[in-house]
């Protein structure tokens, strides 16, 4: 293959990069935060449009087959362009971003999609690492962002620790891969680990260490602990990127790569078996239930909004590990139907809370009391998001959960079915909660909340989308049912 | 004797449980910087080993030079996050960031 058609695959990110490198200079240059707002929202629809045009090239290896261009990858690439987008744009009016260091913290979240663009489309080991350290090295900094703020040094260094512990074992458990397997690529350690008996021990012992690098992304039960602290000492903003776009990154290098290298196709299309003698989707079952009980659990008694957004998005993991365990065509586009449902409703709850905390300067619950009497379209707006994020109809949350459920049906794995459906109980409280301080009580001071237009344009949005999404699902489901084919054997 | 790929991957298995006590165990924060360091380390040994002795290519080692880049630049940003906190607080004991509890 020659260099003109990798780089043409690889186009979204190239521009990208030199949207990073331009608008940074730019921003050095003038110092307006509006010339380099514009110029990045430009060169993010620019990448948006690159890969709806990427659509008519067929699926392929490139790069010798360091990354793979499929349809799976472009779904997971316009998702991460449209969080970062949105981020973006909302955060040039919050006041937990610096007006002087706007530059900076465009220059880390187009680096993170960078990353996550580029991690989704891995096919070899050392694309998979390198893009992986990209993203979680610049969240770091982008987690201690406000410098002067103790709780943001605190949630930068935690989620340091952590994610070079996850990072670290990753590491030793893909190179312990590579000495069962001699290889590198996704391909070549998938059939040799088809062709050879190999120690079960052996291969439980590295499956667990890859595990321990993944779930951390996922924020899945055990490797959870560091979610709600750096979620709540980082700006408003970032941690609702962060709740989104790497989560969703894990869920889909997760898919990639335990479906094509520990798993096969049987003979029934769209239905996958895990590696014989190597049964890790049960062992997932359990851990899908603990993460989403725990989360919720945990989400129960917190007084700090962030907080308990933060354990919920824990208990959203554990809903779209359901997902995965099922090992089927059903589970995956529930999966990826539900993390495009997420990124609408998440993304919404967490702005609300930077609106009020951008207000207020801090982010309990109890700011919530009568938000609905004084500023009725915010209170609105989050009442869509936290309803959906319940699973309530008819909003797109709704449609997700039913879609995740029905794929264990198909499947008869009732307990978790069970289980899910109590979760999806307990978190009515503390989502309904809120809901009923908003309009129930009446607010304690008088006050106006001022809300910019750009601000409220997005909130509505989203929450639009969230109604679309309840009653006319059908295109998109068809869409993503579409986006599925991520098996290209070379 | 010979050394041969069982060394190696004991050696490696060492730095390996060496660095996680010492992430677990230390109170300084760059004690801990250094077990993350041993653990990247470890891995790189492993795949030098690997390369060697099973692929017999050079991929292993290629992968090892990316490894000490990575941990380089990992450790420029720790090292910033460190000395940031010992700015605010004038500790850089682990103890001292524990303020968010659930």
């Amino acid at each position: 293959m020659n260099i003109l058609m990798n780089l043409t695959l690889y186009s979204p990110e190239l521009i990208l990069i030199l949207t990073l490198g331009f608008s940074f200079t730019i921003h050095l240059i003038l110092k307006n935060r509006v010339i380099t707002l514009s110029l990045v929202v430009f060169g993010l629809l620019a990448a948006a449009l690159d890969i709806l045009v990427l659509y008519a090239y067929p699926g392929q290896l490139y790069f010798s087959s360091q990354l793979s261009h499929d349809v799976f990858g472009l779904f997971f690439k316009l998702l991460f362009l449209i969080s970062c987008l949105l981020t973006l744009i909302f955060s040039y009016d919050s006041h937990e971003i610096h007006p002087d260091r706007f530059g900076e913290f465009t220059l880390l979240l187009l680096a993170v999609t960078i990353g996550l663009s580029t991690l989704v489309a891995a096919s070899h080991l050392l694309t998979l690492y390198l893009s992986l350290e990209l993203v979680s090295i610049t969240s770091y900094v982008l987690a201690g962002y406000r410098r002067e703020h103790l709780l943001s040094n605190e949630a930068a260094f935690k989620y340091l620790l952590y994610g070079a512990f996850a990072s670290g074992t990753l590491l030793y458990g893909l190179s312990l891969l590579y000495g069962t397997t001699g290889n590198l690529s996704f391909y070549s350690i998938h059939a040799s680990l088809n062709s050879a008996y190999i120690d079960p021990f052996n291969l439980y012992a590295i499956l667990f260490m890859i595990f321990v690098g993944f779930a951390f992304k996922m924020s899945a039960v055990p490797f959870h602990m560091w979610a709600p602290d750096v979620y709540q000492g980082s700006p408003t903003p970032v941690a609702a990127f962060f709740t989104v776009a790497p989560k969703i990154a894990g869920f889909a290098i997760f898919i990639r790569f335990f479906y094509l290298i520990f798993s096969n196709e049987t003979v029934v299309p769209g239905q996958w078996e895990p590696l014989p003698y190597l049964n890790w989707a049960s062992v997932l079952a359990l851990l899908s239930a603990a993460t989403m009980t725990l989360g919720n659990l945990s989400a129960l008694f917190q007084k700090n909004a962030k907080r308990m957004l933060a354990y919920s998005s824990i208990a959203h993991a554990g809903y779209m590990m359901m997902g995965l365990v099922v090992l089927n065509q059903t589970g995956l586009s529930a999966i990826l139907f539900y993390a495009l449902v997420y990124v609408c409703m998440n993304l919404g709850a967490f702005f609300v809370v930077s609106v009020l905390s951008n207000h207020f300067q801090s982010e309990e619950i109890s700011l919530f009391k009568g938000l609905g009497w004084h500023s009725p379209f915010l209170a609105l707006c989050m009442t869509f998001f936290l309803f959906s994020l319940t699973g309530l109809p008819p909003l797109g949350g709704f449609i997700g959960k039913v879609y995740l459920f029905w794929a264990l049906v198909s499947k008869e794995l009732y307990w978790l079915l069970w289980v899910g459906i109590l979760n999806t109980v307990i978190s009515l409280y503390y989502y309904a909660y809120i809901v009923k301080e908003m309009f129930l009580e009446r607010p304690s001071s008088k006050m106006s909340l001022q809300v910019p237009y750009v601000q409220q344009a997005i909130l509505g949005m989203l929450a639009f989308a969230l109604i679309v999404f309840g009653l006319y699902w059908e295109p998109f489901y068809i869409w993503i049912q579409s986006s599925l084919t991520f098996t290209i054997f070379q | 004797m010979a050394v041969g790929l069982s060394h190696f991957l004991m050696v490696s298995g060492l730095l390996f449980v060496l660095g996680i006590i010492s992430m677990i165990s230390r109170r300084n924060m760059i004690g801990v910087l250094l077990g993350i360091e041993l653990i990247m380390n470890a891995a790189g040994l492993n795949f030098i080993a690997f390369s060697r002795y099973i692929a017999q290519d050079l991929s292993g080692h290629i992968f090892t030079l990316f490894i000490l880049i990575i941990a380089a630049s990992e450790a420029v940003v720790a090292l910033a996050i460190v000395l940031r906190i010992y700015q605010n607080r004038a500790t850089i004991s682990v103890e001292a960031v524990g303020e968010m509890k659930c």
